[in-house]
């Protein structure tokens, strides 16, 4: 039995330890927005929040998120999160949609940490997510929509 | 203007009578499993719409459905296409909701003769349809409210989803009129608006998947969760057409969770009670494979294969002039080889699909470019009729051709017959990358001749490379030529004196299919790299150079002259950076692009593109703009990152890490102008492709004096390979 809260919610799960959080997120507990694309760690689609760092859930597995809290785009409501999705809508960013929850993700731990991030910064924290239908531009643009003085203000 | 249009009654008409006709297949008694997609089956509780034809609903509670019969794949149809019929409507993109089609004969793509999603086609395909049917529906409404008030239907005005009373003082919404406009007699022809009163089409409407895609909330194909369900993953065999020879399933089978290992004609498939478990089991199971007859496959082997081909002349496909006369008149004539790899397609959400095979009838849950395509195959694996096959189109993470195969369909389906229960087949990233179907690899022979003042005088070109359609549609290449293997070479659009295409299908064990922007993707950076190689033999500037062979060619004159003008091609570029220009034409639009590169230490960097369209009139400019974004980066990971390698019969390349994709640090600046025009919609999904890579190609000529010759730009290792490719014979 591994403890763990998800989104705020206290959770008991009865899988073994190695299962990543990835397939325990999406399988047992129904948190299909967190997506999979690659499995190697190298795609940023299943980035979620392990105690407010962005972690590829893939490659996390579930006794490494003992004890901890994760977040995942569901759970994802602070006021970054509502300037992201405004900005998110702003820029229309989305294209199929299927890296922009990992893109989300990566977005709100970069604006956690640096909440008027410079271009470097952006590309470093966003560089580990992929978007085939290449939204990249859009997603730069968002965040620095998002990190407008507005936000620091709320 | 407006613009009357008689009806064809059996495309608009037959769903009049309220229920009825073309709706038919979102009313199928039967029941689906308890599932969360939504959009699919009726919404309980409520009265018969007034379904006027096969894409709106109107409920008598004032509920406005559109029903959407093309794959949202990022190309924004989910909003593009509903602006077609909100325009005639009078109603804004906020007051009706949006549902995926079922399968119909209505829903049929007349540029592709089934209910698909490619080639660019939905909105030239509905263009005129979705106007005609919401231009009719507005009819019927108007007709319904000017009965009831006693008054001419001609003096009724609509607006935001009320029909207003020629006084001005009394309205009656849609839904109120629901009832009454399905028993109205359908007029026999309908006025589209008139350009000038178009409120919504040319607008940068918001995407109405945005709000969806930024919270998570939807959903995929993977996303698809059915009771009882149960999830698949197969190990295929690594070289394509070979077998199973035996396997030993103890270890997958001990893994917790399992539940199943069994062969299938895809390979050995494990099922299991979810998706850890069916990939746990898959890295536990030993299979032994007969590899067939293509163990032996290797890319330096395909290419010597192709490059035999060059001794036959080929079949010709444009012959113009005297081409031979002219090499042997040309003052100088160049010679170069160009080749071009397989290339995966490497949709962000890898391929599955979710099947519920029952003896009365079957459902599929999946992410298709294809649901006629898709209906068949359910239809011969399980032998039910039409009737009894459901498909349920969900959001697809990335299409580009991949997802109108019937690999993942064909999997999900016979599992789920041979359980009967539901199942989810779930490729891995490996699965996807290896067992893909290509873009074609391909050798091109170019042949050019300068006349005196350096003006191309003679153009052939020799392609040799598989056939795609030999295997989708084999009719179709009956003469041996393959239409998409000769477009973006064909349709050259220089005037050129002398000009011979020929093209030598040659076929490999490694399977091809449609990869965004298909042949004109890979035609394209030849030909125009090769023109950059004429222009420079012949001292003469790129861009100057076409404008001069352009001039029968206006649209394509027009689109270069925008992004020459908005790059600044007459000013110096910053220090270090160069420019490369190209321009295409492809699905009914026009691009050209300049891309501005920097070559340091053998890297390559785009800085910067600027990208003019032409894709005639446009519904949504916002949404061309992104597409083009979008075309630009998918061509740039094939111009500057991967590539698709085959040794020993198996391709070498499994996931990111070995088939790298193009990242925000590696994006360009992009400026996207759309030249205003008044001509029909052409394509936005693919035209943006096709310029971008030899633009950035001849952006490195301009740099290295080099030409590149082969994709993706290696800048040391490429030359020892290549048996002298350049005879300059000056
Ligand atoms: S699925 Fe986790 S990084 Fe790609
Ligand atoms: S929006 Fe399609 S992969 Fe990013």
């Amino acid at each position: 039995m591994i403890d763990l809260t998800v989104n705020q919610a206290r959770r008991e799960l009865d899988l073994p330890g190695d299962t990543p959080l990835l397939w325990a997120l999406r399988d047992r507990l129904g948190l299909t927005g967190t997506k999979f694309g690659c499995g190697i760690g190298s795609c940023g689609a299943c980035i979620v929040h392990l105690d407010g760092d962005p972690v590829n859930a893939c490659m996390t597995s579930l006794s490494a998120a003992a004890g901890k809290s994760v977040t995942t785009i569901e759970g994802l409501n602070d006021d970054i999160a509502l300037a992201l999705r405004s900005a998110w809508i702003s820029e229309q960013v989305p294209q199929c949609g299927y890296c922009q929850p990992g893109q989300i993700m990566a977005a709100a731990a970069l604006l956690a940490r640096h909440p008027r991030p410079t271009d470097a910064q952006i590309t470093a924290a966003m560089d580990r997510v992929l978007c085939r239908c290449g939204t990249y531009n859009r997603v730069r643009r968002a965040i620095h929509r998002a990190a407008s003085p507005t936000l620091e203000a709320t | 203007m407006a613009r009357r249009l008689r009806l064809d009654r059996r495309a608009f008409l037959l769903g009049t009578a309220a229920g009825g006709g073309l709706l038919l297949g979102l009313h199928l008694p039967l029941e689906t499993r308890a599932e969360a997609t939504p959009g699919a089956g009726p919404r309980p509780g409520h009265k018969t719409p007034f379904a006027p034809n096969a894409w709106i609903r109107i409920e008598p509670d004032g509920d406005i459905a559109f029903i959407v019969a093309r794959s949202e794949m990022g190309q924004g149809v989910m909003t593009a296409l509903p602006m077609l019929l909100a325009e005639e409507l009078d109603l804004g993109l906020d007051q009706i909701r949006v549902r995926f089609a079922p399968v119909a004969p209505a829903y049929a793509n007349r540029l592709l003769g089934r209910q698909a999603t490619g080639g660019s086609t939905s909105v030239r395909d509905a263009w005129t349809k979705l106007r005609a049917a919401g231009a009719l529906t507005r009819r019927l409404l108007v007709q319904a409210a000017a009965a009831r008030w006693g008054v001419e239907a001609d003096a009724c005005s609509v607006h935001r989803g009320e029909v207003i009373h020629p006084g001005g003082d009394r309205r009656l919404g849609y839904g109120e009129l629901a009832g009454a406009a399905a028993r109205m007699p359908p007029p026999v022809s309908v006025s589209l608006k008139a350009p000038e009163a178009w409120t919504l089409i040319g607008t940068p409407a918001p995407r109405l998947d945005a709000p969806d895609k930024v919270t998570g909330r939807a959903r995929f194909g993977i996303d698809v969760r059915l009771t009882d369900m149960v999830v698949a993953s197969i190990e295929r065999c690594p070289v394509p057409g070979g077998k199973v020879q035996s396997f030993d399933a103890a270890a997958a089978e001990a893994i917790p969770g399992v539940k199943r290992v069994l062969a299938v004609a895809a390979g050995v498939a494990v099922v299991a009670a979810d998706t850890h478990a069916a990939l746990a089991g898959r890295r536990a199971l030993r299979v032994q494979w007969d590899l067939g007859p293509h163990a032996e496959t290797s890319s330096a082997g395909i290419r010597a294969q192709f490059e035999r081909r060059f001794a036959d002349s080929g079949v010709s496909v444009r012959r113009e002039g005297d081409p031979d006369a002219a090499w042997s008149a040309a003052a100088r004539t160049l010679e170069a080889v160009y080749e071009v790899p397989f290339q995966a397609h490497a949709c962000m959400e890898p391929m599955n699909c979710t099947a519920d095979v029952r003896a009365d009838g079957c459902d599929i849950y999946v992410p298709t470019q294809a649901q006629s395509r898709c209906q068949h195959t359910a239809m011969a694996i399980t032998g039910l009729s039409a009737q009894q096959v459901r498909v349920h189109t969900t959001f697809l993470g990335g299409g580009f051709g991949r997802r109108g195969e019937q690999d993942f369909v064909r999997d999900a389906v016979s599992l789920s017959k041979a359980l009967g229960r539901p199942v989810q087949v779930i490729w891995t990233r490996e699965d996807d990358i290896r067992h893909d179907f290509y873009r074609p690899a391909g050798l091109h022979r170019l042949r050019g001749g300068l006349d005196l003042d350096g003006m191309p005088v003679l153009w052939k070109h020799h392609i040799v490379c598989p056939s795609i359609l030999a295997r989708v549609r084999p009719a179709a290449v009956a003469d041996g030529i393959d239409r998409t293997a000769v477009e973006g070479a064909v349709n050259l659009p220089y005037s050129i004196a002398n000009i011979a295409l020929a093209c030598s299908l040659e076929h490999t064990p490694v399977p091809v299919g449609f990869w965004r922007a298909v042949g004109s993707s890979q035609n394209t950076w030849v030909t125009e790299c090769f023109l950059d190689e004429l222009a420079a033999a012949g001292g003469q500037d790129p861009l100057a150079l076409r404008r001069g062979l352009l001039a029968d060619a206006p649209r394509h004159l027009g689109v270069l002259n925008l992004a020459a003008e908005r790059a600044g091609w007459d000013t110096p570029s910053g220090a270090g950076r160069h420019r490369g220009i190209a321009v295409a034409a492809s699905y009914g639009s026009y691009v050209a692009q300049v891309a501005e590169v920097s070559v340091s230490a053998g890297q390559v960097r785009v800085h910067r593109v600027v990208c003019a369209v032409d894709c005639g009139l446009v519904v949504n400019p916002d949404i061309v703009i992104a597409q083009m974004e979008s075309c630009i980066a998918f061509g740039l990971t094939a111009t500057l990152k991967s590539a698709i390698t085959v040794s020993q019969g198996r391709v070498q390349q499994g996931n990111f890490d070995d088939f790298p994709l193009l990242r925000m640090s590696d994006m360009p600046e992009i400026s996207v102008h759309i030249l205003p025009s008044n001509a029909a919609p052409g394509g936005v999904g693919e035209p943006g492709l096709p310029p971008i890579a030899p633009a950035v190609c001849n952006a490195v000529l301009a740099a290295t004096g080099t030409p590149v010759r082969s994709l993706p730009i290696r800048l040391e290792a490429a030359p020892p390979q290549r048996p002298a490719p350049q005879a300059d014979r000056s």
